[in-house]
């Protein structure tokens, strides 16, 4: 089967500055990925290459088995909602429909319509005048007429109250239940991801830090705790991705494929959330790490 | 129809929240065979959900006989769990509800009376078994 996403060594400078560097990832289709990382990590940047708006300074990527940006047919099959929603504030929301329909061949105008009744929304009202929970709304519907099989979505809901968060994330589920589309979904904020997604990719300093299935990253992650002990204690194929040490107490985030039965340690599983942390605290420390160490 | 609701706090994996509470649901006579589950769409158009772990659930409930997928139709409870017992349901309950009292007014807080029900119970269960 086609990934949706698969990419080798993807680098993207801008000037001197590397926004993605030497990113080798493979993304199944049929899938909610969740991509995850702090702001300036290189999420945006992905998710324009992804969908051809930017073109990779190194490396190669792929989309649905073809290299983004290489015709209309490709692109008719992949949607993006670009970061804050953009629409047009002086067009009406029946005016942003028609336009739809007259530049993407595969438009769904009785698909468009009805999300847009469902809504609640007057197909006469400006743009400018929605709410930003609207106004993201009808940047969804826009995407999702085009019917694309792959879906990216920059920080859909980063700008949003908690009501209109929530209502954003039960269309786009609806919609995908019902049209099996995969979807690529970046935040800051992993509360927002934890309840959708099944797919997770971490994004740190421009680097891919972990991908792979949820389940399977969760049943690979164990919090270990107990009486101090140096990490280098643990047996091979334990992998230490996190570790903290207090005077008597060593707490660890420890991946392995196989079960930590050493009764020295607590084991706990993780939680979406404390995963995601783990990967990113761990890289933010090695950076300041390095500073300190030139002081000396 | 039952409603289903998520906790993202309590570190149960989503699938098995519907799961439980399809399972309380029909304990508590809620649900009794020939009942329709809710659609995938309905499920995740209300708790804002991934697709697959309402799928998973319904699969994991129809592996256990509890539920049978009828392909383009729907999701059907194929069994009634509450039987004779449901009637003893009623008295049992206001007795605990009186004990509950009891305990608040003996100054127990709500965690003191959970701690408290959950050792009893779990001391018990271990006797008879």
């Amino acid at each position: 089967m086609t990934d949706a996403i698969a990419t080798t060594g993807l680098t993207k400078n801008y000037g001197r500055k590397t926004a993605l560097n030497d990113c080798t990832l493979t993304v199944p289709t049929g899938r909610i990925v969740g991509l995850v990382g702090p702001n300036g990590a290189g999420k945006s940047t992905l998710l324009q290459l992804a969908c051809g708006l930017l073109r990779p300074t190194t490396g190669s990527i792929e989309v649905l088995g073809e290299r983004p940006g290489n015709g209309p047919e490709h692109t008719a099959r992949i949607g993006f909602v670009a970061q804050d929603t953009p629409t047009y504030a002086h067009l009406s929301i029946a005016e942003h429909l028609r336009l739809g329909r007259a530049l993407n061949r595969g438009w769904d105008d009785a698909l468009a319509r009805e999300r847009i009744e469902q809504l609640g929304l007057d197909p006469a009202q400006r743009a400018g005048k929605l709410s930003g929970g609207q106004r993201s709304q009808l940047a969804l519907t826009l995407a999702v007429a085009k019917r694309p099989e792959l879906l990216l979505l920059d920080e859909p809901v980063a700008a949003l109250d908690p009501l209109a968060r929530r209502e954003f994330l039960q269309g786009l589920m609806e919609h995908t239940a019902e049209h099996g589309t995969s979807l690529v979904l970046s935040s800051h904020l992993i509360a927002d991801l934890e309840r959708t997604c099944d797919y997770l990719v971490v994004l740190v300093d421009s680097r891919i830090r972990l991908a792979g299935d949820v389940e399977e990253l969760l049943a690979q992650h164990h919090r270990v705790t107990g009486a101090r002990r140096e990490a280098s204690s643990l047996p091979s194929g334990h992998e230490v991705v996190y570790q903290s040490h207090t005077g008597k107490q060593s707490t660890m985030i420890v991946r392995s494929s196989a079960p930590i039965e050493d009764p020295w340690w607590t084991v706990e599983q993780l939680s979406m959330e404390d995963l995601v942390l783990a990967y990113m605290t761990e890289a933010g420390r090695i950076a300041p790490a390095r500073v300190l160490e030139g002081h000396r | 129809m039952i409603e289903f609701h998520l906790d993202a706090r309590s570190g149960v994996a989503p699938y098995m929240q519907l799961i439980h509470q399809v399972r309380r649901a029909m304990r508590l006579g809620l649900l009794t065979e020939g009942d329709q589950l809710p659609t995938v769409k309905e499920v995740v158009g209300k708790i804002a959900i991934n697709p697959n772990t309402v799928l998973k659930a319904y699969r994991e409930l129809e592996f256990e006989g509890l539920v049978k997928l009828r392909t383009g139709v729907g999701t059907f409870v194929a069994r009634t769990l509450s039987d004779k017992t449901l009637a003893a349901h009623a008295p049992l309950r206001a007795e605990l509800e009186r004990w509950l009292a009891r305990a608040r007014e003996a100054g127990l807080e709500d965690e003191s009376i959970e701690a408290l029900f959950l050792s009893a119970f779990r001391a018990q269960t271990e006797a008879r078994s």
